[in-house]
């Protein structure tokens, strides 16, 4: 092993280090600054001539010139190993339950992962078989989740089994298999590995393109924009739009095994709701407790700003490695705008050229980058493991046209602008119909997964809402304009119409337990019929005898959005919609 | 002031209008020095050369005026003997009274631990229905008005400061003008609760780079009440705006480029530092912060309004109802974030309904106003629903009420059964049934 670089401070602007160094140091290397006897951790992020710079990951408060620094060798790792799951972070992933004292202490960092816990090994490869990084050797249950001890990501050259370990009880850092190369060289596995954040995990055979949809019990995007399986999508919204709410049900509701929630730069107080509501909700689909499947990273926006960068890494890297076990990880980030702006401190203070709004030139490259993580996979072995991405941006002043946005919307492919006026409106959740979008619609590969799941005529059926919704939104702009008896009566039955999809389909109550998460079987069932009542020509005497059928209509619709499926009562209300139709076509 | 270990240098190589640089060994980052006997913070160090950020601004300084160094952070003296007490930025009494005795503390420490965090849940009523009944406060939130600077935000904020349960205020005045600063102070008096505040001052006076330490001294005496003596603390940060502009102007002569509207790039993470501090804690203490906003115009979309929105939980507009001429909270802008916390649980079970139905009528209201504006003709309903309005703004929305919240509902109610069918309110039928028209 070469020596240790070492260096001594140089000159401080914030949290921006210059460090003047002794020996060989790499981009993105970690360091440590002594300040007495704490040591507080930074990231080289430039180099010139025998000066570093680097961002601290705490306050700089106290800090001289001369300070001793070492230089860690490596670039930010997080662990990786059983016991992730229902864990609570920060974005250097040091747990936040295992720390002292109520306030966060400058220098202190906590294990990721408890080496005490045993874990029951059962052993999947045997002595003899080639193995490669990301190849199973073995899994342990963490809670009720398969969590397969893998070869580590780092060792992407082939091995030749030499030993697994038996079936037992061992913890994370006992050796429980040992590989050999072909130099003849063996190597130990344990059941923890390291995995620098920054570089994705490419432990895999093929990328192919996303083929199926994950369903997020949120109607408005199962029905009209659904996201795909190991898809990317983003959410941007002016404050108070329910932002927070509809990630929050997509991450109480959505089809996947494991959930990481990067808490970006955004209140603590959201965070808290999590910490007290999710290890008490229920997931209606495995009757697990939400915390069970869900990894909180939190670094909330009064910590310091140089890890609230890293925090997004730190989730995307967990997700990954799920991903290698063949599981469907989905991250949630909340928010990519407070990133970006960590991103723009950061090149501010290092006195680069700036873009657009002062944002760092490479922006929209680490944007794309970044989502490009995301994806659904193919392992070596056959199986599939998906990362599903899907992150908030919070435009400054609620305009889209803004870098961050702007660079998100290029880089995915799904799209739920959150609009202030449904949110004036009360229209929750405020995903404009009209302006979002979910380029998946068409993919061959998914409009074949629609055929075959839900039937043949399904998307064209989506389409056939979405022109509903927009004629009606045509006809209400000229009703505003000529007055409500200045347009013929097909212009009001437009209107009507599309409320009729926006009030039963689109809009969705998060806080009632029933209708906060709708199935896709249920989707299906009620949309057709909504859709079926959009085609009839139903003849009416003037607009206020139309406006008047459809309140009726809407408000038993609603009734039944607030029943049980299939039940007693939901069959009653579908029996007044039917008489309701039946009395309007004979009179 | 005179410490120890006092290191003095008499030679400035640069001064600018709000710093000055010189050569110096072993500085600290964000240390404080004076300079002149003007206070003054390290902000920025490149080998021995340091550049130091003046409070007071740096006329009349000249090249050899003697730097001091002090080898600390700004801090405050905590104790309990802070009660009752105005300082200025610096933490300095300004009321004629001695020096605070106490724990030196350092000013802006640091972050509560999430997870350490409880979820706030006991209510902050204000008598304001308004405020209670449409956006109702929660202990450990942060909101702010957001308000033109002619609205009387300040009369507000100190209504609801000395109607508020809590076991200490404290105010944070930053660019007060004298004349507000007297108000608060004879508000406070007049109130005979002046043991229960403590305040610390900036007034239009003084420089406005100093307005920068007054958050974090009220935040750091509030985290002494909160967190040591497991107090409910209130603060209020007036105005914010000001604040905001105080940093432009450092960041500015700092030579950093400015992103929208000519704040700095960090303002985002400036405020969230401030407002975060905000906490119900885990043994029962709690900071729960009021701030104001002063808009331009009304326009939510400039940088400091629209960093605060993302950043506070909701936020209270105030307006003049030109029908009733009396100022209201608008319940349509305003947003309490954390009310759903509270509201029927520990108000009655009807709060959640009421709210919502009666800010549904009075929007129709609005919609019939509109109609009457362009030549439409009224319903029955329409011409119900701006009645209803009228007395709703006048008995609940204007800031002058002060009833407790059982009796807002109760007039709430009593305005429905006045104007409205029980079909026309559609609130669930077992509420219907138990309060209407009783």
């Amino acid at each position: 092993m070469q020596t240790q670089t070492t260096g001594k401070v140089r000159g401080i602007i914030a949290n921006l280090l210059t460090i003047e160094v002794d020996g060989p140091v790499a981009q993105n290397e970690i360091c440590f600054i002594h300040l007495g006897d704490t040591r507080l951790m930074a990231e080289v992020i430039k180099v010139t001539g025998k000066n570093a710079s680097a961002q601290v990951y705490e306050s700089t408060r106290g800090l001289r010139v001369g300070d001793h620094v070492t230089f860690a060798g490596h670039m930010l790792e997080v662990q990786l190993g059983p016991g992730l799951l229902s864990s609570n972070y920060d974005g250097l992933q040091n747990n936040l339950a295992t720390m002292d004292g109520v306030f966060l202490k400058k220098g202190e960092y906590t294990e990721p992962i408890d080496r005490e816990t045993a874990w029951d090994f059962k052993p999947l490869a045997k002595a003899g078989d080639k193995v490669t990084a990301g190849d199973w050797l073995g899994e342990v249950m963490e809670g009720w989740l398969t969590h397969r001890i893998m070869v580590p990501f780092t060792m992407t050259e082939t091995y030749t089994v030499e030993k697994v370990t038996q079936e037992g009880s061992y913890t994370v850092d006992q050796t429980v298999a040992v590989l050999k190369d072909d130099k003849g060289q063996s190597h130990p596995v344990t059941m923890v590995q390291k995995w620098p954040v920054k570089r994705a995990i490419t432990a895999y055979k093929e990328k192919p393109r996303p083929f199926k949809v994950m369903e997020t019990g949120v109607r408005t995007i199962d029905t009209f924009n659904p996201i795909a399986e190991g898809g990317t999508g983003f959410i941007p919204g002016p404050f108070g739009c329910g932002k927070t709410v509809l990630q929050h049900a997509i991450a109480k509701q959505a089809e996947a095994d494991i959930i990481v929630m990067a808490a970006c730069g955004e209140r603590a107080n959201e965070v808290v709701e999590i910490f007290t509501e999710f290890p008490k909700l229920i997931d209606a689909r495995t009757g697990r407790h939400l915390m069970e499947r869900t990894t909180i990273i939190c670094n909330t926006s009064n910590m310091p700003v140089a890890a609230r960068e890293a925090s997004v890494y730190t989730a995307m890297t967990i997700c990954e490695y799920y991903r290698a076990m063949g599981h469907r990880a989905l991250l949630l980030a909340d928010s990519t705008s407070r990133w970006a702006q960590a991103l723009r401190e950061m090149s501010n203070r290092m006195e680069e050229l700036p873009g657009q709004d002062a944002f760092p030139m490479d922006l929209p490259a680490i944007i794309s980058n970044f989502y490009a993580r995301a994806g659904i996979v193919t392992l070596n072995n056959g199986q599939t493991g998906s990362v599903t991405f899907i992150g908030t941006v919070s435009p400054a002043g609620g305009n889209l046209k803004e870098p961050v946005t702007e660079s998100t919307q290029k880089a995915t492919r799904c799209f739920y602008a959150l609009s202030q006026n449904r949110a004036d409106r009360k229209r929750y959740p405020a995903v404009d119909p009209m302006d979002s979008y979910s380029k998946y619609l068409e993919y061959p590969e998914i409009i074949t997964y629609f055929a075959e799941k839900v039937g043949p005529e399904w998307i064209d059926t989506i389409w056939e809402g979405k022109n509903y919704v927009r004629r009606g939104k045509e006809a209400y702009e000229q009703i505003n304009i000529l007055g409500d008896d200045g347009v013929p009566l097909d212009y009001h039955i437009s209107y009507w119409k599309s409320e009729l999809i926006d009030f039963i389909i689109l809009q969705q109550d998060a806080f009632d337990a029933i209708d906060a998460s709708t199935p896709m079987e249920r989707q299906e069932y009620m949309y057709t019929k909504v859709i079926n009542i959009c085609r009839q020509n139903i003849e009416f005497e003037d607009f206020e005898d139309c406006s008047a059928f459809f309140k009726k209509l809407i408000n038993v619709f609603r009734q039944m959005n607030y029943s049980k499926f299939q039940s007693e009562e939901f069959k009653r209300y579908e029996t007044e919609i039917e008489e309701l139709l039946t009395e309007k076509v004979q009179a | 002031m005179a410490k120890a270990f006092q290191r003095i240098y008499t030679r400035l190589e640069g001064i600018t209008k709000a710093t000055v640089v010189l050569d110096a060994k072993r500085v600290m980052n964000d240390e404080l020095a004076t300079v002149d006997g003007r206070l003054a913070q390290v902000v920025k160090i490149s080998g021995d050369r340091v550049t130091l950020q003046v409070f007071g601004g740096t006329e009349g300084i000249a090249t050899n005026s003697e730097v001091v160094f002090w080898g600390e952070a700004p801090s405050l003296n905590v104790s309990e003997e802070l009660a009752g007490r105005f300082f200025n930025a610096y933490g300095k009494p300004i009321d004629g009274g001695p020096e605070v005795e106490g724990e030196h503390r350092e000013i802006g420490g640091p972050s509560v631990n999430p997870y350490r965090r409880q979820q706030p849940s006991q209510i902050i009523p204000t008598g304001i229905a308004g405020i209670d009944l449409n956006n109702t406060l929660v202990s450990g939130q942060k909101i702010p008005f957001f308000a033109d600077p002619d609205q009387p935000y300040n009369q507000v904020m100190a209504t609801v400061a000395l109607r508020a349960d809590v076991d200490k205020i404290i105010l944070g005045g930053m660019g007060l003008t004298n004349d507000d600063y007297l108000f608060f102070r004879q508000s406070f008096e007049n109130a005979g609760k002046l043991s229960r505040i403590i305040s610390f001052v900036n007034t239009t006076d003084d420089p406005p780079v100093e307005r920068l330490l007054i958050p974090d001294m009220a935040l750091t005496a509030a985290e002494y009440f909160a967190v040591d003596k497991n107090e409910k603390v209130l603060v209020l940060l007036t105005d914010m705006t000001l604040y905001a502009d105080a940093l432009s102007i450092v960041s500015n002569r700092m030579d950093q480029i400015p992103s929208k509207d000519s704040m700095p790039g960090s303002l985002y993470s400036d405020l969230a530092k401030i407002y975060e501090k905000a906490v119900q804690l885990p043994s029962g203490g709690s900071i729960t912060i009021i701030a104001v906003t002063t808009l331009s115009g009304g326009d939510i979309t400039h940088a400091i309004p629209d960093n605060t929105g993302y950043i506070t939980e909701g936020q209270l507009f105030l307006r003049h109802d030109s029908d009733t001429g009396k100022v209201i909270v608008d319940p349509f802008r305003s947003l309490s974030r954390l009310k759903q916390l509270v509201i029927g649980k520990q108000t009655r079970e009807d709060h959640n309904h009421v709210m919502n139905t009666a800010i549904r009528l009075y929007a129709d209201a609005a919609d019939a106003k509109t109609k009457l504006e362009n030549g439409f003709d009224l319903s029955d309903y329409d011409l119900r629903a701006l009645d209803f309005a009228k007395e709703y703004s006048l008995q609940l929305l204007s800031i002058d009420v002060n009833i407790n919240i059982t009796e807002m509902l109760e007039r709430t109610w009593k305005l429905f059964a006045k104007y409205f069918t029980k079909e026309e309110l559609s609130i669930r039928e077992d509420l219907v049934e138990k309060y209407y028209g009783n």
